[in-house]
């Protein structure tokens, strides 16, 4: 049995996207538990939120193929279909940097100076921040679908990615204070140590310009 | 004496069936979208479409009857053969029923419409000879065909884009749907039971006059329109799943909008679809009834009532299961857009009716649904489905002619 009805009307990428982002986020949160493991020395408790995050990252997977998998070039959409795709890469990336960096640090059991510990986790939550707001921006694209990407639904998100960008700078400011924080220590610290210790920060603040970018193609999509 | 009573019994039963076919089948595509969006149970779903169905049918029903019985095939050629004309019909009704049945398992988009026209022709050109087809007839209902899918499609693309404009761009579209969505449900009520009093009354026996014909449709819209603003006033938001939807409310109350235009296509639908099952039965009641073919003698209203209570069988043996899985499947269709289409179909179906022209109303629906899409109402639309529609259009006419021909044979060589 087939209906035509149900057979035209392809499968939305939308709910999809935004419970892609949901998991996203929920992934990125995980930082914030993990970085105060890692800073008090319990390597036991960041290796089980690493575990998490290692599975949230593949739940985030899964979707990205299956709405990849549900978007053939036949579908008739209002907006372009490979601006879709974009957005669902730059969510999908934020996941990535999130096990990227815990797996950096865990792996090498990474210490984190006391000096710059609570520095350190301010930077994190703020980055944090961004793929939250970046979530809430998302979890609009229903209602932009529904008002057909005009009106005052538009204004609304515009707002939204507007603080998304505030974030984001924030994020900047905080990276380079920190960065200069650590600059005052390193002499005290292991080279190594210190050269991986800047990767980490970066790899952190890239979480950040991964949540600005979804904003960015979010803002695309909202030019059409 | 005794052959004519088998020959009503058989078409009775075949026409039954395909009644019952249509109410099992088609009838989703009415529904579905009041279910799937929770603006009606299934149980109120089923109650309402049969009530819709079988008044369409039994009100509205009666122009594309005469057409499936007299407009394809010209029966004054059989004046001295009135069986022939029978054994045809029959032969139609299988035809048309054994190829939705291939069809339908098969996954094919197929038309009812299509199978039981293409039966028609298919018997008429051999069975007695190309003249016996009405082609000028004939073509216009093809054309029809092509035309109505386009002018649904117009319809909803107009009236989404005005829901667009007027309401869901606005600040505040909640109060803005408040206040737009009773005009809505005027214009739906309006034009349908216009063109019906116009157009379709006629044929049972009901005559009035044109100005007192405005006044009644006028009434009966207002009416309508003042019951879904009552309604709609005790709507209230709630903030919780507001926040998370802020359309929520807003689809509520397009909701109930939903609910008046569910109605006007299921009344459209039985009274476009009932004529594929009984248009043949008419035929064959009208040659029993007096031995001989005349094109005369109006439609016999049991006749159009056999047609709405197969419809409303099917729907309630069959049809439910459909209308749940359908509804579960076409979630993007919500009820701001979902309405659109179905009072863009609508309109177009019950014009299509009262003017006797045999249409597909699914297609007339997915014309209606693209048009949506068209005005950026549809997240995703699957377009491959257009291109199987099309192949399945082509193919079911000459598949449906050579079925009818094939049965025709075998009827005229075993009935007495």
């Amino acid at each position: 049995m087939s209906n035509v009805l149900a057979n035209i009307l392809g499968s939305s990428p939308v709910m999809p996207l935004e419970r892609h982002i949901d998991i996203v986020y929920r992934c990125a949160k995980q930082l914030h538990e993990f970085f105060g493991a890692a800073i008090d020395g319990k390597w036991k408790k960041a290796a089980e939120i690493r575990a998490e995050i290692e599975a949230l990252e593949h739940e985030a997977d899964e979707i990205k193929k299956e709405i990849r998998l549900h978007l053939p070039k036949s579908l008739f959409m209002p907006v372009p279909r490979e601006d879709i795709l974009e957005l669902l890469l730059v969510q999908d990336k934020i996941a990535n940097r999130t096990k990227d960096v815990s797996g950096l640090v865990l792996g090498r059991k990474m210490k984190i100076p006391h000096a710059v510990a609570d520095q350190f986790l301010d930077f994190v939550d703020r980055n944090i921040d961004a793929a939250k707001q970046a979530r809430k921006s998302v979890r609009e694209l229903d209602e932009l679908f529904t008002a057909g990407f005009r009106g005052a639904e538009v204004d609304l998100v515009s707002g939204l990615i507007e603080e998304l960008d505030r974030i984001e700078t924030d994020t900047d400011d905080k990276q380079a204070a920190l960065r200069a924080a650590l600059f005052k220590i390193e002499d005290k610290l292991n080279p190594v140590d210190a050269v991986f210790l800047y990767q980490v920060i970066n790899l952190i603040g890239e979480i950040a310009d991964m949540a600005e970018r979804v904003g960015r193609r979010l803002e695309l999509l909202l030019s059409h | 004496m005794d052959a004519q009573i088998v020959y009503v019994v058989l078409a009775a039963l075949f026409g039954g069936f395909m009644a019952w076919g249509i109410g099992a089948n088609d009838v989703a595509n009415a529904m579905a979208t009041s279910v799937g969006s929770k603006a009606l149970t299934i149980r109120q779903a089923v109650v309402v479409a049969s009530i819709f169905e079988f008044l369409g049918a039994v009100l509205a029903g009666g122009a594309v009857t005469s057409t499936i019985r007299t407009g394809i095939v010209d029966s004054e050629l059989l004046a001295d053969s009135p069986q022939i004309l029978v054994y045809g019909m029959l032969a139609s009704l299988l035809a048309a029923a054994i190829w939705l049945l291939l069809s339908s398992k098969k996954g094919w988009p197929v038309s009812t419409t299509h199978s039981i026209v293409g039966a028609l022709v298919g018997f008429s050109a051999v069975g007695i000879g190309l003249d016996a087809v009405h082609w000028s007839q004939v073509g216009t209902i093809v054309m029809s065909w092509i035309v109505s899918p386009i002018v649904a499609g117009i319809i909803a693309y107009l009236i989404y884009s005005s829901v667009l404009w007027l309401i869901l761009r606005q600040e505040d579209p909640l109060e803005k749907a408040k206040r737009y969505v009773p005009v809505y449900m005027f214009l739906a009520a309006f034009t349908i039971t216009l063109v019906t009093i116009l157009k379709g009354l006629s044929h049972i026996g009901l005559t009035i006059n044109t100005g007192q014909s405005y006044v009644l449709a006028f009434a009966i819209a207002l009416g309508i329109a003042i019951v879904g603003a009552i309604v709609i006033r005790r709507i209230r938001p709630d903030p919780k799943l507001e926040k998370k939807q802020h359309f929520y409310t807003v689809e509520r109350v397009f909701g109930v909008l939903m609910v008046v235009t569910a109605c006007g296509m299921a009344f459209a639908h039985g009274s476009n679809d009932v004529a594929n099952a009984i248009g043949p039965l008419a035929a064959v009641v009208a040659v029993a009834q007096s031995g001989v073919v005349s094109a005369r003698s109006a439609v016999p209203v049991w006749v159009l009532a056999l047609g709405g209570a197969g419809i409303v069988i099917g729907l309630a043996t069959f049809g439910r299961h459909v209308i749940v899985t359908v509804g579960q499947k076409i979630t993007q269709l919500t009820p701001s857009r979902g309405f659109a289409a179905e009072i863009a179909a609508a309109s177009t179906i019950v014009i299509a009716s009262g003017t006797g022209l045999p249409i597909s109303t699914t297609h007339t629906l997915v014309g209606a649904v693209l048009g949506v899409g068209a005005a950026r109402g549809i997240e995703a639309i699957d377009l491959r489905v257009v291109g199987r529609i099309i192949i399945s259009w082509i193919i079911t006419i000459p598949a449906g002619a050579f079925l009818a021909i094939v049965i025709f044979f075998i009827l005229k060589s075993v009935l007495p």
